[in-house]
């Protein structure tokens, strides 16, 4: 479509234009890693660890394929230093003699041939000499069996804030109770893959599913004891992520990269979705002990929460998992005296990793589920309760942050009431239940609610280390070109860089091209994750275009409005004097953002996202189904840029948390899954999702144009809607039927035991 | 990937003659004896999953003796090639053996109702299949032809033990085939159908429950209950139908029958569920399906 030369005069901010990468998408041409056409590609399989912990004594190479044909890498293959290089280097990239964990990767294979290759990695046995497991997180703390470093834990942390012990000793009430999440998939539409060329003289390429190219620009740098400049990591069109595709494709990029180099051929390392299952990582598993104390009408006096997370068999990214769970743990809501203890355990599952929300979904649901006890024992309504706690701005939160959003709980609170008619719904499900069960009719309902916050960007002083950067440069012809490792996922990246950037230039979205994430061509701009890449890289994107507006204008080369032809025109005449229309920007942190990483104080956050989320369930007591039937979702999450995207994000956020919360069960069995198929791994459908009704309000904390953290006042949004989901539909179950409920995923099994032991 | 497909022989027969001719040969040594593919949705899963035994199958969509639904006066005649799709539209099946096609609905998603066939369904022999109970209910029987001839198996006695059946590897499932009841019959009748998978498509069954009765009053007439997903095999539930029939239908009744078929059924603990989930919601059902009865 040829766009008329005319000034843009309307901001594209709070548009919905079509996304950038959609036609390709639906018109099947989008190309990913397995649609890449590699010739004299050949296949890798990769042959794994049956066990969860022992000794690796011997592989026998059973005969039956042509093993002479076969490319086969071990351990004593890797040219550098044996680890997938991450926080630390504990994990190796290939088990030499320990093994840790099930699936644990040992023997690589290749053959121009799947079949061939298949029928290979079924001929390899490994000999372990079994050494004894631990599966429970707690007996990875309180029992011996050391199974990773000293004393099993991971990461440890505390979070102090007043005198807790003292609150106690005078409290009127306190409450105590625990809680408990399961691990989850984050079932990404495509499973991962990678397709690698390596060999001495050309160095190291990998094309291939990921979220984080940098992560993995480093991993096989450390794999291979190579500079980086020799490592390429190119991302392909990529069929999702949800934290699976943040760490675990630095895995298969150094597997396909081993294989590669050995064979000197092109490898193509593709799981299909059972081994993904089986072996990628999963969401850690979680336990929270809460007691609080507080006076007759609720008042929060004192908090101590004892959060614990199943880290898995290696440290991967557990420490930052466990400090997002952490500085989440006491909700939005202000209390003097705080002791958050958080601890991440080793134990012999396959590595947990990053699962949008990132720590926060557990710690939430324990406080949420708290708050409802807490309620309930005081006979106070759960609305009520909240709003009472509710933080303010000033007030400090549990890290002595001074909350400087300009937020207004209670009226957000007020808002979510309306949107659901909750008040109304509440009294006349009480109303139904009483009837039904004088009856004998199986059907009860509910209502819940869950308030609570996230926190965008990078914890602490993490994105002051990250210093991303972001590149923007612009052809002769005019086409601004943005440069950053952010991926497209997905999510709608490409769409919303785009608007970033003509909100400032003034052009067309034609003009404006969002480079493929591809080492070799982007600078880094960090990995997308942590809710970040619209609030943090998305203002690199404004000010990197600012920075070119300004490069072309104090040349008088573009006056105060001008039509893209004439910036066209500008960009030529630039080029021709021989300058650079290149620019960058790095990230500079707020001012007045103070993060102290040992002690945990100070700004956890540069800001936050605010939500209240509403939940509908019928309990069929025929069943113990629970079928959630609508759901309202209401945030404040800054400027929304693209409402219908944001909307999706929300609307799939909802969706995963009623997975989580209601259907989603790992089966394990010796630390390994035993339902790695979709079939039992059980997902919700289109089906078994509700109707749900978002809505963005940021009346509270709008900003303007020149908010200090995202783009026009944008925050991050894309976990946030995994945190409240679950203790939502969790408060209505309760509602519906009396029963305090407190681990999740709470199966119709889970709810008919809960019942018996009630009775 | 965890298939050798070069491993694997197909082939299509485009008659009922020429399929049977092919599953009468004998067994290869190395690749095994013919087995029929149907809609291919049983045998393409084992396939992905590596455990479908390799060997050689003949392709038996095209054989349109298989295929389509014929109704008579007194009966209805299921052709084995019948997908979910035909069941759930067929009028006569709507209206007389809901049951079938409140099955069929329930059974995966679109794509596979549409593929899916109701002889593959009997002959994968899963206890957790769908149509099964339904089947049971309605006192079904089915038609087998070999080379030797076609022969006719009530289907309550078709399974035996877990994944195996009254069918010689020669034989093809042709026909399901039901009676239709005579119209007027006495009493009311009552069809319950509850398929519980946990979600709402594509789920594999927990419980499934299909019952039948006539009622008169009190007094149940006729009932027949068959269940998946409690037993090794579709569960034909004789001994708590005879208690049923034995007394006017009152809670000492519903009572009895509790406690007949709770002995009647074996569940078990597996990866999808538990015993104790299966053994209360099997009950559970059973009273909803009478209550159903009482006109409740
Ligand atoms: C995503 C998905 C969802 C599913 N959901 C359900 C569900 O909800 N409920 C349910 O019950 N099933 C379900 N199934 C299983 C399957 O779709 C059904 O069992 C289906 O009816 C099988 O029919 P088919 O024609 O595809 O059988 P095929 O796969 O072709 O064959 C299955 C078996 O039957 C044998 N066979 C087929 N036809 C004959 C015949 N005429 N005579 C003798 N032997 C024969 C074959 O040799 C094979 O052993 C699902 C499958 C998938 C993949």
């Amino acid at each position: 479509m040829k766009q008329p030369d005319v000034l843009q005069q309307e901001s594209p901010i709070g548009q919905s234009p079509p996304r950038k990468e959609g036609a390709a998408k639906v018109t099947g041409k989008a190309v990913y890693v397995d649609d890449l056409p590699v010739a004299g590609a050949i296949y890798g399989a990769t042959v794994r660890s049956k066990v969860a912990r022992g000794r690796l004594v011997g592989i026998t190479y059973h005969p039956g394929v042509p093993w002479e044909d076969i490319s086969v890498v071990t351990a004593a293959d890797i040219p550098g230093k044996n680890t997938i290089a991450l926080i630390e280097h504990d994990q190796p990239c290939l088990a030499d003699q320990r093994i840790n964990h099930p699936e644990e990767a040992v023997v690589l294979l290749a053959h121009p041939d799947r079949e061939v290759v298949e029928k290979a990695r079924r001929l390899v046995e490994l000999h372990i000499d079994p050494l004894p497991p631990v599966f429970d997180l707690d007996e990875s703390l309180d029992g011996d069996v050391r199974v990773w470093g000293k004393d099993n834990v991971i990461k440890a942390f505390s979070i102090d804030k007043g005198d807790v012990a003292q609150a106690f000793a005078s409290a009127e009430v306190i409450v105590e109770g625990d809680y408990a999440t399961g691990a989850q998939e984050q079932l990404y539409i495509e499973p991962q893959g990678m397709v690698a060329l390596a060999s001495p003289k050309h160095g190291i390429t990998v094309w291939g599913s990921l979220q984080c190219p940098y992560y993995i620009h480093d991993a096989l740098a450390t794999l291979f004891g190579v500079a980086k400049e020799r490592v390429r990591i190119i991302q392909c069109e990529t069929g999702g992520g949800f934290g699976g595709k943040e760490e675990y494709p630095s895995m298969i990029a150094a597997h396909a990269a081993l294989l590669a180099w050995k064979s000197r051929r092109p490898v193509k390392l593709i799981y299909d979705r059972h081994e993904d299952m089986l072996a990628t990582t999963k969401r850690h598993p979680s336990r929270t002990r809460i007691r609080s104390a507080h006076d007759r009408d609720g008042k929060l006096l004192a908090l101590d929460v004892d959060f614990r997370l199943d880290g898995g068999a290696y440290m991967t990214l557990s420490p930052v998992v466990l400090s997002r769970g952490g500085l989440h743990a006491s909700g939005p809501y202000h209390c003097e005296n705080i002791r958050v203890q958080a601890r991440a355990a080793a134990t012999n599952h396959p590595p947990h990793g990053a699962f949008r929300g990132f720590g926060a979904p557990q710690s939430v649901f324990a406080m949420e589920r708290h708050l409802d006890k807490v309620a309930e024992q005081l006979g106070i309504e759960p609305v009520e309760l909240r709003r009472r706690n509710f933080l303010q701005p000033g007030q400090k939160m549990a890290t002595g942050q001074v909350l400087r959003d300009s937020i207004d709980l209670p009226q957000l609170l007020d808002r979510a009431l309306t949107m659901s008619d909750y008040l109304r719904r509440r009294e006349e499900f009480s109303r139904h239940n009483e009837e039904a069960a004088a009856s004998g009719s199986s059907l009860r309902k509910g209502i819940g609610l869950a308030s609570f916050m996230h926190g965008a960007g990078f914890t602490g002083s993490g994105e002051r280390y990250l210093a991303s950067i972001v590149a923007v440069d612009a052809t002769p012809q005019g086409m601004v070109r943005i440069r950053a490792s952010s991926t497209e996922i997905g999510q709608g990246k490409d769409t919303v860089f785009t608007q970033i950037a003509q909100d400032v230039l003034g052009l067309p979205s034609s003009m404006i091209e969002v480079i493929r994430p591809d080492t070799a061509e982007v600078p880094n701009s960090g990995p997308t994750v942590a809710s970040r890449t619209v609030m943090v890289v998305g203002k690199l994107v404004q000010r990197a275009c600012q920075e070119l507006r300004r490069k072309l204008s104090e040349g008088g080369l573009l006056g105060e409005s001008y039509t893209p032809t004439e910036f066209a025109t500008a960009c030529g005449i630039f080029h021709q004097m021989g300058g650079s229309l290149r620019v960058e920007s790095q990230y500079q942190q707020p001012s007045g953002i103070e993060w102290d990483d040992k002690k945990y104080r100070g700004d956890a956050y540069a800001t936050y996202a605010w939500a209240v989320y509403v939940a509908e369930v019928t309990v069929d007591l025929v069943t113990y189904e629970t079928r959630v039937d609508r759901f309202w979702a209401l945030q404040d999450a800054g400027r929304i840029i693209h409402p219908v995207l944001a909307a999706g994000q929300i609307e799939g956020g909802v969706a995963q948390g009623v997975g989580f919360a209601l259907y989603e069960k790992v089966v394990w069995q010796s630390g390994r899954m035993q339902n790695a198929q979709m079939t039992n791994y059980i997902m919700p459908t289109s089906l078994d999702v509700p109707d749900i009704f978002v809505e963005f309000d940021d009346r509270a904390t709008r900003t303007g144009a020149d908010a200090p953290h995202g783009p026009r006042g944008a925050k991050g949004i894309g976990e946030l809607p995994l945190d409240g989901s679950a203790p939502a539909v969790i408060s209505a179950v309760h509602h519906a039927t009396g029963l305090m409920i407190s681990a999740i995923p709470m199966t119709p099994e889970d709810l008919l035991q809960a019942l018996e032991t009630a009775r | 990937m965890s298939h050798n497909l070069s491993e694997f022989v197909a082939c299509s027969a485009l008659t009922l003659p020429e399929a049977l001719a092919r599953l009468a040969e004998s067994s290869d040594p190395e690749r095994g004896p013919w087995r029929p593919l149907a809609g291919g949705t049983d045998v393409m899963v084992t396939m992905a999953a590596g455990t479908l035994p390799v060997g050689r199958y003949v392709d038996i969509w095209p054989l349109a003796e298989l295929r389509g639904i014929t109704v008579t006066d007194d009966s209805v005649e299921i052709g084995a090639l019948t997908t979910y799709t035909e069941l759930r539209a067929h009028p006569v099946i709507t209206a007389e053996f809901p049951l079938l096609s409140l099955a069929a609905r329930e059974t995966g998603a679109i794509a596979i109702q549409n593929r899916g066939t109701i002889g593959g369904n009997i002959a994968n022999a899963s206890p957790a299949a769908d149509t099964p109970p339904g089947l049971l209910a309605y006192d079904a029987e089915l038609e087998l032809a070999s080379l030797s001839g076609t022969r006719v198996v009530p289907y309550a006695r078709f399974h035996s033990k877990y994944k195996q059946m009254d069918r010689r590897p020669d034989e093809l499932i042709t026909k399901v085939r039901l009676r239709r009841e005579p119209s007027p019959s006495p009493g009311q009748p009552i069809h319950y159908y509850r398929k519980v998978g946990t979600r709402a498509a594509q789920a594999i069954s927990k419980v499934c429950f299909a019952g039948f009765a006539r009622i008169d009053g009190q007094k149940l007439l006729t009932v027949r209950i068959g269940l998946g997903s409690v037993a090794p095999i579709p569960l034909r539930c004789v001994r708590t139908e005879a208690a049923l029939l034995s007394g006017p239908l009152d809670e000492a009744l519903i009572r009895r029958a509790e406690a007949t078929l709770s002995y009647e059924i074996m569940p078990i603990d597996d990866v999808r569920s538990n015993l104790r989930y299966r053994r209360t919601v099997t009950l559970n059902l059973l009273r909803e399906f009478l209550t159903r009865c009482q006109g409740r």
